[in-house]
């Protein structure tokens, strides 16, 4: 069992395991890091969705062997310290609208909304109902419309 | 309510001039702190409703909502309120929390009484108490309508000791002191914070008293808009559900289920192996059977190991003869012809008389008050709806986790139903009620699911077999093969007019047989005697009459219900609704085709044959709001439906855009295809506590009615379902969601609050297919309307059971590697 070293939330963490269990499994299973959550293990839900050198992916799909040492991992635990503030705008704006409802699906859909965000800075534009369209994070409870309005706050004040 | 059958009731005074103000017997309960528990001795409810004269259907007299009320009476004594030494307030609350907002409501009731911020109180879920009968159970969007009363009397009857207690300390009377923010204050303006009163206001002996409740014109916290108490938790990751709590030693454990429903195996060819891979602790077959001593019975084999994902290898590295399944061979034809074949329902019900209500009336039935015009007069219009399996899923699957170990149980899982779990955990583990703990974590979403204790059924079972704590989860695949299903049905509608006027209206609903032996059946069986309806009827047509209505006055109507199969031969249940669903939809769509036969505009037709006030406002709200009638282009369309449950109106005006460019946006693995771009609600709940919370419960109604219009199904084949994932299963997503969704909370109504839970659900899906139907030109008869159209994905395999993780993870971002190309239902 080869030892993995990479850093997650800011925290160099070592985990011996398989190399082709996925990283989801190691973060929940192993090292207690229970934001990033379980949906449907086949990277189509997005609930476990994450940023991997700062943009987003999904644990679910990705074994633990493909894991560089120089890699680091953000879950929605480490968010806030992106930005060296108590909460990110993206998480602020989501309270602001009071946006959960059982909340199962929102730290997925708020990494998820983060990267959407700052993929549409770097092309020099503001995220659009087009771009919103295209979030694959699943939510059962049905809070698509409040999340539509917290992206777009969050992302006025990224 | 057909004005030749209501009276319109006046709108009830919130606050009646001279009324005497009731008053209500508590307990103050002997505790190092102030502890009060409310008992509610009485319940005018029920006697102040006016009663409809002189042709109601059931379940405009006495819906589920009263039998859920009825049922939680006797036992809502035992709910307590505790005043902590610092001030804050503890309230345990015997109700699920799966989204719904039920704690931040009781929360909320609590302040109002009490005079204490609302972030002050902290209200947790009770584990499994068996001395509460009914008064443990979280369905028909019934919860605010059962605590409302006895939650604010535990809260008045602390604020009353409260008062006690500051009167010695300030030096004035009790009736000169008033609570506000956590503190009581004197008119002399000196107070003192409750925290100094915690023990001074405790009990040394557990005794009676009697308390008044708030005048509903003084309240300050019901009715303002609250955050949701876990709002913070939720955004950070650190709220906690089942699979996320620290308990030592339960590891991760999942389950390889058989190829078809109810599946059995034979045996376990490989099971050394397996138990050698990685990470594998154990690998054991149990039983799942989910209705232990009544049903079929089924089997699986369970694997714990040191994470999930060595459960989901080794799950899928199992080599096991499987037994027939209940089901092999089924298919979704044949059951729709099972359905068409089945008699339909008699002209239900009995003619046992409503005596008990008060109305000397036949059931449902209704009399002709119009004798038909003479032959030749009349004509009808005639339809069969046909509505496909539907899953109720949530975010986070079934779970569990359990110790069972030395002839105890203590058990983790967020079950809708406790005490029942509870006592089913007793039955198969052999072990005394007394002796099995049920804790109840907040869940990830419930919509029916957790009406059943399957997954604490698996956990206990591998737990005691194995000797060691399981941590145990359904995988995405089982949710959808072996999970609860919204059972398939059909509705044959029947309408009958003149040339001015509609005189009968008939609706026949059968149905593959839905299992409410959990969920409400041994309720229904303990009210039986005061429903008014005692005999002969099944479980399932019991809950059809107390849901079942049509709102608008359509001349003679006949209900029916019928089903077929035994309860238990699928897996069934409610999908965050019971039969509106179904029943509305197909209803709304005649309604539809009968104003425009009779050459009048759809909203109006609908208004002018409504006679419950607060429907008519709903109804009137969203045509002003939602701008009913405005020009759109050709392929965009309106549809609009009014809908009364759960002692609530709520009306849906739904905007869908059917053109090209519309139905035609690529986005990979989607279904795009039609769009709802607009919707407009209005909700009157009687009173609403928290619009906010209300609002939000409007929306995913909104979002579960789009999916059940146009791709939320499974497929039935060969005796199971070919779904076997999200993606798979076409949920509403965010390419399917409104851009523009405005929901109108009605000012309050009534001095009680309905539920919110399922009420949209029906009313969104109607007004969804009505503005389909006017988009198109074209009226569906099968719902989902891509459910026949393709099956739009690849269908996974069914042996091994699990689909496997994939391994693209860092380049496949957003779409995942699978998705095929996109979807349009309408094709």
């Amino acid at each position: 069992m080869p030892p993995h070293t990479f850093k997650v939330n800011g925290r160099q963490v070592t985990v011996d395991v398989e190399d082709d269990v996925r990283l989801l499994w190691v973060l929940r299973d192993l090292l207690d890091i229970t934001g990033p959550k379980y949906g449907c293990g086949i990277n189509v839900c997005k609930a476990c969705t994450s940023h991997i050198n700062g943009r987003a992916f999904n644990p679910c799909s990705v074994p633990v062997g493909e894991i560089r040492p120089t890699d680091e991992i953000t879950t929605i635990e480490g968010l806030p310290d992106t930005v060296g503030a108590d909460l990110h705008p993206m998480q602020q704006a989501w309270i602001d609208r009071d946006v959960p409802q059982c909340g199962y699906c929102q730290p997925g859909q708020i990494m998820a909304a983060v990267d959407l965000v700052k993929k549409a800075g770097a092309e020099g534009r503001t995220v659009t109902d087009d771009d919103i369209d295209e979030i694959r994070n699943m939510c059962a409870c049905g809070t698509y419309a409040r999340i539509r309005r917290a992206i777009k706050q969050g992302a006025a004040n990224m | 309510m057909p004005a030749h059958r209501t009276a319109p009731a006046p709108p009830r005074a919130l606050t009646p001039q001279g009324m005497k103000r009731r008053r209500f017997l508590g307990y103050l309960i002997a505790a190092p702190t102030l502890a009060v528990g409310a008992k509610l001795v009485s319940d005018p409810f029920l006697e102040a409703e006016a009663l409809p004269s002189p042709v109601p259907e059931v379940s405009e007299v006495y819906d589920l909502s009263d039998l859920l009320l009825d049922s939680t009476r006797p036992t809502a004594n035992l709910i307590t309120v505790v005043l902590n030494e610092d001030g804050t307030v503890s309230f345990t609350l015997p109700r699920a929390e799966s989204g719904q907002g039920i704690t931040t409501t009781a929360a909320m009731l609590i302040a109002e009484e009490m005079g204490v911020d609302v972030s002050d109180v902290h209200v947790t879920l009770a584990d499994a108490r068996p001395e509460l009968l009914f008064n443990q159970q979280t369905q028909g969007s019934a919860s605010v309508i059962s605590i409302y009363t006895p939650v604010r009397v535990a809260a008045a009857l602390a604020r009353g000791r409260l008062v006690e207690a500051a009167a010695t300390v300030l030096g004035d009377e009790a009736e000169n002191l008033r609570t506000t923010g956590g503190r009581v204050l004197s008119t002399t303006g000196s107070s003192i914070p409750f925290a100094e009163l915690a023990t001074r206001a405790a009990n040394s002996v557990t005794r009676e008293a009697v308390t008044e409740l708030k005048p509903v014109d003084e309240f300050r916290v019901i009715g303002t808009a609250q955050r949701r108490d876990d709002v913070l938790a939720a955004v950070t990751g650190r709220k906690k559900y089942t699979m996320d709590l620290d308990v030592p030693d339960a590891l991760p454990t999942m389950i390889a289920r058989p190829p078809t429903i109810k599946g059995t195996v034979q045996a376990i060819n490989n099971r050394a192996q397996v138990r050698a891979m990685p990470g594998v602790t154990d690998v054991v077959e149990i039983s799942t059977d989910a209705e232990p001593g009544r049903g079929t019975t089924s089997s699986a084999v369970a694997v714990r190991a040191r994470t999930f994902g060595q459960c989901i290898d080794a799950v899928n590295a199992l080599d096991i003869s499987w037994g027939r399944g209940n089901v092999d061979g089924e298919s979704d034809a044949s059951i729709l012809q099972q359905l068409r074949a089945a008699p339909a329902p008699a002209n239900l019900p009995s003619p046992t008389p409503l005596d008990e209500v008060g109305g000397q009336v036949p059931l449902a039935t209704e009399v002709v008050t119009r004798p038909l015009d003479a032959a030749g007069a009349t004509e009808s219009i005639d339809h069969e709806f046909v509505f496909y399996w539907r899953s109720n899923a949530a975010m986070e699957p079934n779970v569990a986790i359990a110790d069972v170990r030395d002839g105890e149980a203590e058990i983790w899982t967020p079950s809708q139903i406790p005490i029942s779990t509870q006592t089913q955990l007793s039955q198969v583990l052999g072990i005394p009620q007394s002796r099995v703990t049920v804790h109840v974590p907040r869940g990830g979403g419930a919509f029916g699911r957790r009406l059943f204790s399957d997954a604490a059924l698996d956990a206990a079972r591998v737990s005691k077999e194995i000797g060691k704590p399981v941590r145990l989860m359904w995988h995405r695949a089982d949710e959808c093969r072996a999970g609860r299903v919204h059972p398939m049905c059909i509705s044959r509608v029947r309408a009958t007019y003149t040339a001015d006027q509609v005189v009968a209206f008939e609706q026949r609903h059968t149905s593959v047989a839905t299992d409410y032996t959990e969920a409400f059946g041994d309720m229904i069986t303990s009210q039986a005697a005061k429903l008014p309806f005692a005999n002969e009827l099944t479980l399932s047509q019991t809950v059809f009459l107390l849901t079942a209505s049509v709102p608008y006055d359509l001349g003679a109507v006949t209900l029916g219900y019928n089903e077929i199969f035994d309860f238990d031969r699928f897996a069934t249940g409610s999908v965050r609704n019971l039969n509106n669903q179904d029943f509305r939809p197909a209803q709304e769509l005649v309604v539809d085709q009968l104003a425009e036969r009779l050459g009048e505009d759809p909203l109006e037709f609908r208004l002018d044959r409504l006679e419950d006030e607060r429907a008519q406002g709903v109804l009137e709200k969203v045509r002003d709001e939602g701008g009913w009638g405005r020009d759109l282009p050709e392929g965009v369309a309106q549809g609009v439906v009014v809908h009364n449950e759960y002692k609530g109106s709520v009306a849906v005006l739904a905007e869908v855009d059917t053109r090209p460019a519309t139905r035609n946006r690529e986005i990979r693995g989607a279904t795009t295809g039609p769009r709802v771009r607009k919707v407009t609600v209005a909700v009157d709940v009687g009173l609403p506590i928290n619009p906010l919370g209300l609002k939000a419960q409007m929306e995913g109604g909104v979002m579960t009615g789009i999916a059940h219009v146009f791709t939320g199904s499974l497929h039935l084949r060969d005796g199971n379902y070919l779904e076997g994932s999200w993606d798979d299963y076409r949920y509403t997503r965010h390419w399917n969601a409104p851009t523009e969704i405005n929901v109108i909370v009605m000012p309050p109504s009534g001095d009680r609050p309905g539920g919110a839970g399922e009420l949209a659900v029906g009313a969104a899906t109607a007004a969804v297919a009505c503005a389909y139907a006017r988009a198109t030109g074209e009226m569906p008869t099968s719902f989902p309307i891509g459910h026949t159209k393709d099956v739009p994905f690849r269908v996974k395999p069914f042996e091994p059971p699990l689909p496997p993780s994939p391994t693209d993870g860092l380049t496949a971002y957003p779409t995942p590697s699978a998705a095929g190309p996109a979807f349009d239902p309408a094709s």
